[in-house]
């Protein structure tokens, strides 16, 4: 399959019936009203890539790029060179930590709804990106994450209720209120501040990672980016230098179909792949089914090992679906059918490893739906005693003097002088 | 103590030595940017740093400002002190996004969490028959960001001590190079001969490690009649002016934009009642307005007359009418006399 799916009105390159160009304008297959029907988009069974040494050169990865790594088959048979072997308990815990996030992404955009915070982001439909990539790393290994990759931190074990109490902007917040909500940041966790700036911390990532080469460190970084800010000079910046400098790091497209309203199309995802870009950089490249798990603890894990090893980085597409809209500011029904991610070919993350366990054996129906339902009153546990510490619009607010903190390592004059501006403007 | 030994200097050996100093002291400080490496930049700042720290300590990048910036808080965030070059100001804006969404506010969105030691060095400032390109003074884009120190030093001896002192502050500094002032003190006459750092008090640089308190001004003459705020190539041309129109002008050479000495401008104001405020960036919202807004605040009742402010023109930097847009002496002797024609 490799391509993303096209509309089957799109006019082919020179159709135009004169001697001139016209202006192509990509447009999804299907919008609101139309009956989803991904039958074109079709699911690789038997092309998976081999697995190759993870020194190998560049260019031996390039047919990775147009292919698609799956060790999970729909009937959950976990198949091929790429299958990591994991042990039940790591199996389990993914599983787990796929479901807590999928059950705090709900909890949280509940209670934005009910006004108890300014905003929210879901990952629904990409839990294994981020479990499985963090799984697959060491915990020191910095990750640079977008917005969407809150299971890294589930799965490093991070604090869920100072999570809750950063998007409460509480007297809990680590951050003191200086951030939306979301927008974590994490060092002991290996999670790199978030920044609203979208692709820019590609870069930094890459940087990070040179300075571990520098100091001849065992660490590597992870970045992330949507395919839609592939678009961003950022991205070519970081791959460039990272393949200039062989720095040991993964470069990750997260390549949900969606940039808020805009499809993939819209970034240049009518081309070959987005994983294809990193070969016209001299990188390596690997493009996985990100709805299963398996492959994207392989796909990582063969990436961190030629990062550590010295081989330089790589670039990995992981191909999923935006399950949600983009935001609690979204509705998504306006601009794509609302059963399109019903439709999508390739399934949802945790049915398919549910169905894997299931065949090996040792789950079943019942205790999934246990499990779903501890998961959903832990985090509901978690989520009072977060609240506990007020949120945005009650009455234990964070300090607004901290507003004038961090600005610079020690206040200069100037900050001082509106400090007293300030506390004297209260009075 | 023993006088600190001195080597007269270049402000373009003053900042390598500034480089070199620190590089021996700190493994952590890395100098990179557009052909810094083995060539040793296109100003000579970087002349040898290369062969004698290390292909690792001291590298060429890609063309990209973007990138550079961009690694630079990478590697400042994880632990090193890099000292990016941009060859250019008048390039720096592919990386304005990293300068001033990420780097200046790293420490502020992570509440200490990350930090963002990190230097950007530029070569700004006209007066070099640049034109367009290659003679933009951009600084107020940059004392409006909140997170970022923007500094500026007129002579050898500021520019090692600030630039020691930049690499040594955790937060991130942009630290301005007067590319006109490299070579020599230029006091705005571009018919007269070129002159040296030798000689030049201010080109007596101390051989080791010393800093320069960012955040303080230099008072280059003391005077009763007016002060004179300007920084960069303008002090020069401010001290020369101020000789010949015969006016006892106290000058701040401010050094630092932000954060800014307003101690030091108030005082003097105080003193004189007067003020004239001198840069070559364009007039309209550059940093001459932050001044005479500070000045108007806090020494109104001692203002004897209308603040002025001598700049370039709200135009692009032109090339043959260099000297007709460039705020040389003619301009700022006509200032001091409107300044002084009551008294």
């Amino acid at each position: 399959m490799a391509k993303a799916p096209h509309s089957t009105d799109t006019p082919k390159r020179g159709q135009s019936g004169s001697n001139r160009s016209r202006l192509h304008v990509p447009e999804p297959p299907f919008r609101p009203g139309d009956t989803p029907d991904y039958s074109h988009v079709s699911v690789p069974v038997k092309h998976t890539p081999v697995r190759p040494d993870p020194l190998c050169e560049p260019h031996e990865t390039a047919d990775h790029a147009l292919k698609l790594i799956r060790v999970l088959r729909f009937n959950g048979e976990a198949v091929g060179d790429w299958n990591p072997n994991l042990s039940n308990d790591m199996l389990m815990k993914a599983l787990t930590d796929m479901m807590m996030t999928r059950a705090m992404d709900e909890r949280m955009f509940n209670m934005q709804r009910q006004g108890k915070m300014s905003f929210y982001m879901k990952s629904t439909g990409e839990e294994a990106v981020s479990v499985g990539h963090a799984m697959a790393l060491k915990n020191t290994d910095m990750t640079f994450p977008t917005y969407r990759q809150q299971g890294i931190l589930i799965s490093r074990g991070a604090s869920i209720k100072e999570m809750m109490c950063q998007c409460l902007s509480n007297s809990g917040d680590p951050l003191d209120g200086k951030s939306i909500p979301v927008l974590y940041s994490f060092k002991k966790h290996g999670f790199f501040s978030i920044s609203g700036n979208l692709g820019t911390q590609l870069i930094q990532g890459v940087g990070w990672a040179m300075a571990c080469a520098y100091k001849n460190e065992d660490g590597i970084a992870s970045v992330f980016t949507g395919e839609g800010a592939t678009a961003e000079g950022d991205f070519h910046y970081a791959l460039n230098f990272a393949s200039t400098y062989r720095a040991p790091c993964i470069i990750n497209v997260v390549n949900n179909q969606w940039a808020i309203s805009s499809y993939q199309g819209i970034a240049m995802g009518e081309g070959e792949s987005f994983a294809a870009r990193g070969t016209g950089y001299g990188l390596a490249t690997l493009r996985v089914d990100g709805n299963d798990i398996l492959a994207v603890y392989a796909a990582t894990k063969w990436a961190a090992e030629r990062a550590r090893k010295g081989g330089g980085a790589t670039l990995i597409e992981h191909f999923t679906y935006r399950q949600e809209g983009h935001s609690t500011s979204d509705d998504p029904s306006k601009y794509r059918p609302k059963d399109d991610s019903e439709a999508w070919p390739f399934g949802d993350p945790i049915a398919r490893l549910k169905k894997h366990l299931i065949s090996l054996g040792v789950w079943d129906d019942d205790k999934h739906d246990a499990l779903a339902k501890s998961c959903k009153e832990e985090i509901r546990d978690i989520y009072k005693s977060a609240e506990a510490m007020g949120n945005l619009s009650g009455a234990t607010h964070v300090n607004d003097y901290t507003m004038f903190e961090q600005v610079y390592e020690h206040p200069p004059e100037h900050l001082e002088r509106q400090r007293r501006m300030f506390s004297e403007e209260l009075d | 103590m023993a006088e600190p030994e001195t080597k007269n200097m270049t402000m373009i050996e003053a900042i390598r030595d500034a480089m070199d100093v620190t590089m021996s002291q700190n493994s952590d400080v890395l100098v990179f940017g557009e052909d810094v490496g083995y060539f040793g930049g296109v100003f000579r700042c970087t002349a040898g740093l290369q062969e004698k720290h290390g292909l690792h300590r001291c590298f060429d990048t890609p063309i990209s400002e973007g990138g550079i910036v961009g690694i630079a808080i990478g590697m400042a965030a994880n632990g090193l002190r890099p000292v990016a070059e941009i060859q250019f100001a008048d390039y720096i804006y592919p990386a304005y996004d990293q300068i001033a969404s990420e780097a200046a506010r790293l420490r502020y969105r992570s509440n200490g969490d990350f930090t963002c030691p990190l230097t950007i060095r530029t070569p700004v400032g006209g007066g070099i028959y640049g034109g367009t390109t290659h003679s933009q003074s951009p600084e107020a884009l940059f004392t409006h960001i909140a997170g970022l120190k923007t500094v500026i030093p007129s002579n050898p001896y500021d520019a090692k001590g600030m630039l020691i002192e930049a690499i040594e502050d955790n937060d991130p500094v942009l630290f301005l190079e007067p590319k006109r002032l490299y070579n020599g003190p230029f006091n705005g006459d571009p018919h007269a001969p070129a002159k040296s750092w030798k000689g030049h008090p201010l080109g007596e640089v101390p051989t080791g490690h010393y800093g320069i308190e960012l955040g303080k001004a230099r008072k280059i003459t003391e005077g009763d009649d007016v002060t004179i705020l300007t920084y960069g190539t303008m002090v020069w041309v401010a001290e020369a002016t101020a000789a010949k129109v015969g006016i006892s002008a106290d000058i701040l050479d401010l050094r630092s934009l932000l954060p800014l000495d307003l101690d030091a401008i108030v005082e003097s104001v105080k003193k004189t009642g007067r003020c004239l405020i001198m840069h070559e960036a364009t007039r309209t919202s550059g940093f001459g307005a932050e001044l005479s807004a500070l000045v108007t605040e806090h020494c109104f009742y001692h203002l004897e007359a209308p603040i002025e402010r001598v700049t370039g023109w709200d135009t692009p930097y032109p090339h043959a009418q260099e000297w007709a847009y460039f705020p040389g002496q003619k301009r700022v002797a006509n200032a001091l006399k409107r300044i002084m024609k009551d008294v």
